[in-house]
């Protein structure tokens, strides 16, 4: 599987599952779906970063400290428009992120070098 | 009548089996080591002024084991690969000796090497570089029949070298195959003896005991093929398991040591079919994944996913504890 795909998929599962964790807060529980479809939609971003990342530097370094930096701004932003919740939003967010810059420059695929017959 | 004495005459045998380099470009330096059938001098390549090895038969061999040391040479020449010594000439010397130049290679031989290599991984690695050459060799049609430690060489570098083709054998030709066996027939009637463990067999089963297969052992040439190598590198990985620095084939070990009995199976059709095949089974138990010499149990499985994604794993374990904290530190 190429590098962007898994982000987008690993970034989803894990998105979705931070969201859902939510429904443990009776606070935010009312909330629970929209909070489930935005943290979604916030993995699959970090997912597409972090896999166009992997694709560009083949490094688990710095593949690791990217994917830790995107998911803390990406969380950061969340818990800007939350007006709170940072330790709670910025972890898990941070480890999500950490977690799918492993997975994409582990297990991600690089494309293909074109066929050398077909190079003009 | 007064007796000569014995290092008198051991070293009157040294001088005799002096080559006689006279007429050639070489200068012998050293003699370096001796086999069944030919020695090995270290000597000066006089017109490039570089060092070369000269292997030149023994002063009284036969004109058999002449064209056999040719055939060597053929055999060398024939395979131009980093892990087969190059061959840059043969001939034969003014006193009639059968000799062949090749490049002289500095380092030690895998049996003295291993002590400095404690890791089963690292000698995976290295069995991993011993099976390029040779399946290389069987590309080309030919066998070695002689695989042990001390035919692989590891240079300075660590470069991985498999020496001594003397008993290599073309698989292709049919018609050599069979003048071989005849050769290999007479001689054993010749001289049915044994030989001491280590050192190859000559004017009898050729090989050595210890490392021959069981057809070889037989002298059952029909049956002598490419598997009949791959019996020799199980040998050599034996050798690797169990020399002292590793002690013995620990549990976590198992797939490594099914990979040598598969390679040394009796019967030729239960060994792997090609070197090819023995090679992806020790990339499969260097890489943690499944060996098809090994039927391993749900348990095994379980522990070889765990030691190859162990990473991510303990990530993802890591993650979970963390929301599992989470909700229960969050609850009012």
């Amino acid at each position: 599987m190429n590098k962007v795909m898994i982000g987008i998929i690993l970034g989803a599962i894990l998105g979705a599952l931070d969201g859902m964790t939510a429904w443990f807060t009776p606070a935010v529980r009312a909330g629970i779906v929209g909070i489930v479809f935005g943290s979604t939609l916030k993995g699959v971003i970090a997912g597409v970063l972090i896999g166009v990342f992997a694709r560009k530097v083949h490094s688990l370094a710095l593949g690791i400290v990217f994917g830790l930096s995107v998911g803390l701004v990406l969380a950061f932003i969340i818990a800007q428009l939350q007006h709170g919740y940072y330790f709670q939003i910025m972890l898990p967010g941070g480890m999500v992120g950490l977690i799918v810059g492993y997975a994409t420059q582990k297990y991600g695929r690089s494309p293909q070098l074109p066929n050398a017959a077909s190079v003009r | 009548m007064k007796w000569l004495g014995d290092g008198t005459v051991d070293r009157l045998r040294a001088n005799m089996q002096v080559p006689d380099l006279s007429g050639t470009r070489y200068r012998a330096i050293r003699y370096v080591a001796g086999g069944g059938m030919a020695a090995i001098w270290l000597a000066e390549d006089t017109v490039l002024q570089r060092n070369v090895a000269l292997k030149v038969l023994d002063a009284d061999d036969s004109p058999e084991l002449a064209s056999r040391l040719l055939r060597e040479a053929h055999i060398l020449a024939a395979l131009e690969h980093p892990g087969i010594v190059p061959v840059h000439d043969a001939g034969t010397l003014q006193d009639g000796r059968v000799f062949y130049c090749m490049k002289y290679v500095e380092g030690q031989r895998l049996d003295e090497f291993l002590p400095s290599v404690p890791s089963l991984v690292e000698r995976v690695r290295l069995m991993l570089r011993i099976t390029e050459p040779v399946a290389f060799a069987h590309a080309r049609g030919i066998i070695h029949r002689d695989l042990k430690p001390e035919n692989v060489m590891i240079g300075p570098f660590g470069e991985v070298l498999v020496m001594d083709w003397g008993l290599g054998k073309l698989l292709s030709d049919r018609s050599t195959q069979l003048a071989a066996a005849s050769l290999d027939a007479d001689e054993q009637q010749r001289s049915p003896g044994a030989t001491a463990p280590g050192s190859t067999n000559h004017g009898s089963v050729l090989g050595t005991p210890g490392y021959m297969a069981p057809e070889q052992l037989r002298g059952d040439v029909a049956r002598m093929d490419q598997r009949t190598d791959i019996y020799g590198l199980g040998a050599i990985l034996s050798v690797m398991l169990c020399s002292p620095a590793e002690g013995r084939v620990t549990r976590g070990h198992r797939p490594v040591g099914a990979i040598r009995a598969k390679a040394m199976h009796p019967d030729p059709d239960l060994r792997y079919g090609t070197v090819e095949a023995l090679t992806a089974d020790l990339a499969n138990y260097l890489a943690d994944s499944a060996v098809s010499a090994y039927s391993e149990s749900y348990l095994e499985r379980l522990a070889r996913l765990f030691h190859r994604h162990r990473t991510a794993v303990i990530l993802i374990a890591a993650y979970l504890v963390m929301r599992l904290l989470f909700i229960l530190f969050s609850r009012p």
